[in-house]
């Protein structure tokens, strides 16, 4: 088994072994599994407007991934995605309500608030890391509050003491009548190709653009970059700025496609943490976020389907993906496991 | 309201906030100075809330007014073999401490839900009937000022929290165990040519840290929601972090630190009732913390370091 193979083999490991302790779950609970995951397929595949749902449900993931897998490239940790996203959702929808234009400018200007906005949130914790050697996890995390109650209070006072912004204008929106046609009536939206240009986007500064190759190599060895002649500060606030930016347009995709509006937070919308496992799972590659968000979209969403269907509890489905970000994150043992079956091969 | 009524309204409020927050926090000193990061202290509070009013909504009858301490002492070991996940992803299996910590995170509050809805049928359980009284400490209630202020209806929890941040100071600086966990924080690969087994003193370390979060996240809902929810915990145990790092991780701080967010907390809550308060925005009182504890770190209050090992797994025989 090459080095390659077991790369590959350590997430594809670490979904079976999800899989398989959230069915030793469910069979404890008195629950059938087979029921359980039936339910569950169905609820992403049963019909075109579970196929639509899903495909939405994607679009975010596939950013917030996408932000927490360019960070980690220069080797920085963004564990505030989730904040970035909630201070982009904020600003799409206010852009979205606030001003009246032509949909050729109020749309994209409304996605470019959330990029910029996420981009802001991003810069704190860049600057921090770059000029003070702060580190960017505790900040990013602390971060997170300070969205999650600023937005809360934003919406109060800009509402006028109510707990809902007012619905989008049109011109602003990203719902498309065809797709959602397509789907049987889902709230499937353009957001989806949005995201999917990210991804492309992310690649392409990443593997052709000079910024991208010092970017990486910052993340491989920030001294050895310095002693090269690049600027690590400016590197490590970039890269986190874009990871922002990413972030934010998440945000965008809930605000202009799924909800159309924004309403004050409880708590956190979980996509951010959801897109750490994403990256992780995709091993901070384009196309692995691709892989990873597809699948982490299509579980949050067909889950919805098993309370339904099976009688079983939606929350089976986070405990089946914290359980899978833990296999992968143990990847050293799988590896070990899979060196020693090697071995017992080779004699 | 005059001055006097409102610390006799702030001060015991401050406590009873701070209590939970100064367990868990001292909770992530123990971890943190053997060098393991703990970002999942918000998951080890959920179970130890989670656990603790289960047991105390099941075991209200057979315990009486017994069933809180119980409950809290349940939920101590229910978050201490939860937090052994943690521990072996990340000291024997080399897990990336930060990621092994969201996972502790997210299963803490998945299994939770899940269990609550298999038991209750819904989003929430039922309000506990067994709570932790409140007291007034004989004697020392009659000192004028100060008596109404730290000395009537008090949680005996508060006192326990403070308790627990002196031994914990007592176990970290005056023990040959505290020296042990100081070194395989710093530097592992000295402490493990001393003789010292980095393994398992992290090992304890982290379950250490997982049953004072157990604690804390139990006290939590015992004596401030009376339920548990999907919003019970709700950041708390990231509150917790914050002041473990704005108490640069040293027991006395950290209970400091939790000692001044509960203030916040208190604050953002008798607002309304305060004067000049009442015109400010509550949302700086709730943010107050969490920028207090980036400008912490940023080196605008005193420096704060953390252990120097903290985040690297060991391996031995590695330079």
């Amino acid at each position: 088994m090459s080095n390659r193979t077991i790369k590959f083999l350590i997430p594809v490991i670490s979904i079976f072994l999800g899989l398989l302790v959230g069915a030793i779950v469910m069979w404890m609970s008195g629950y059938d599994p087979i029921i359980g995951y039936a339910a569950l397929w169905n609820g992403i595949f049963g019909d075109a407007y579970a196929i639509g749902e899903t495909i939405r449900q994607i679009s975010p993931y596939l950013l917030a991934g996408l932000a927490v897998a360019f960070a980690f490239r220069t080797g920085l940790f963004n564990i505030g995605v989730e904040g970035q996203l909630i201070v982009g959702w904020f600003a799409a929808a206010y852009v979205g309500t606030a001003f009246e234009l032509p949909a050729m400018i109020h749309l994209p200007l409304a996605l470019l608030a959330a990029a910029v906005a996420g981009a802001l949130w991003g810069l704190v914790p860049g600057l921090l890391k770059a000029k003070l050697r702060v580190h960017e996890v505790i900040v990013t995390i602390m971060m997170n509050y300070i969205a999650l109650h600023i937005v809360n209070a934003l919406i109060r006072s800009i509402s006028g003491g109510s707990y809902k912004l007012e619905k989008i204008h049109k011109t602003a929106s990203l719902r498309s009548e065809f797709l959602s046609n397509l789907t049987d009536y889902s709230t499937l939206h353009y957001g989806i190709l949005i995201a999917l240009l990210m991804v492309a986007v992310m690649w392409f500064i990443l593997d052709k653009t000079k910024t991208g190759y010092e970017l990486k190599a910052v993340g491989f060895n920030d001294q050895a970059s310095r002693y090269a002649g690049m600027n690590v500060d400016k590197n490590i606030i970039l890269s986190m700025v874009i990871s922002g930016a990413f972030a934010g347009l998440g945000g965008a995709m809930e605000a202009l496609g799924t909800f159309g509006t924004m309403s004050s937070m409880g708590g956190f919308t979980g996509i951010g943490f959801d897109g750490i496992a994403v990256a992780l799972l995709g091993a901070n590659s384009p196309l692995g976020v691709i892989f990873g968000a597809t699948l982490f979209g299509s579980l949050k969403y067909g889950a919805n389907n098993m309370p339904n269907a099976a009688g079983i509890p939606i929350e089976i489905v986070s405990i089946v993906i914290a359980l899978i970000i833990f296999f992968v994150a143990s990847g050293y043992i799988i590896r070990v496991g899979l060196n020693r079956l090697k071995k017992k091969e080779a004699k | 309201m005059s001055i006097l009524e409102l610390l006799y309204f702030i001060v015991p409020a401050t406590i009873a906030y701070a209590a939970p927050l100064i367990f868990t926090a001292i909770g992530g000193v123990f971890s943190e100075r053997s060098g393991v990061v703990n970002i999942g202290l918000e998951g080890l509070m959920v179970m130890g809330a989670f656990v603790g009013i289960l047991f105390n909504l099941f075991y209200a009858d057979t315990f009486g007014g017994w069933t809180p301490w119980i409950a809290i002492i349940v939920a101590m070991f229910a978050s201490a073999i939860f937090s052994l996940l943690h521990a072996v992803a990340s000291i024997s299996f080399r897990a990336d401490q930060v990621v092994s910590g969201v996972a502790i995170n997210m299963l803490g509050i998945a299994i939770a839900l899940f269990s609550v809805k298999i038991i209750f049928g819904k989003g929430q359980t039922d309000l506990i009937q067994q709570k932790i009284p409140r007291f007034d400490m004989p004697i020392l209630q009659d000192i004028p000022i100060i008596g109404p202020m730290f000395f009537k209806s008090m949680y005996g929890s508060s006192i326990l929290a403070i308790g627990v941040a002196i031994v914990a100071w007592f176990v970290i600086y005056k023990t040959p165990f505290g020296l042990r966990l100081r070194s395989v924080g710093e530097h592992p690969m000295a402490a493990d040519t001393m003789g010292i087994n980095v393994t398992r003193i992290r090992y304890i370390a982290v379950i250490i840290s997982g049953a004072l979060a157990g604690i804390g996240g139990s006290v939590y809902a015992i004596t401030t929601t009376n339920d548990f929810g999907h919003a019970t915990i709700n950041g708390q145990g990231f509150m917790a972090l914050a002041a473990m790092i704005f108490g640069k991780w040293h027991p006395i701080g950290a209970m400091g630190a939790a000692l001044f967010f509960g203030f916040a907390q208190a604050l953002a809550i008798g607002a309304p009732k305060i004067p000049y308060i009442q015109d400010l925005p509550t949302v700086y009182l709730h943010i107050l913390p969490y920028v207090l504890t980036i400008l912490a770190l940023a080196g605008f209050i005193g420096k704060a370091n953390a252990p120097k090992a903290n985040g690297q797994p060991y391996i031995k025989g590695q330079r």
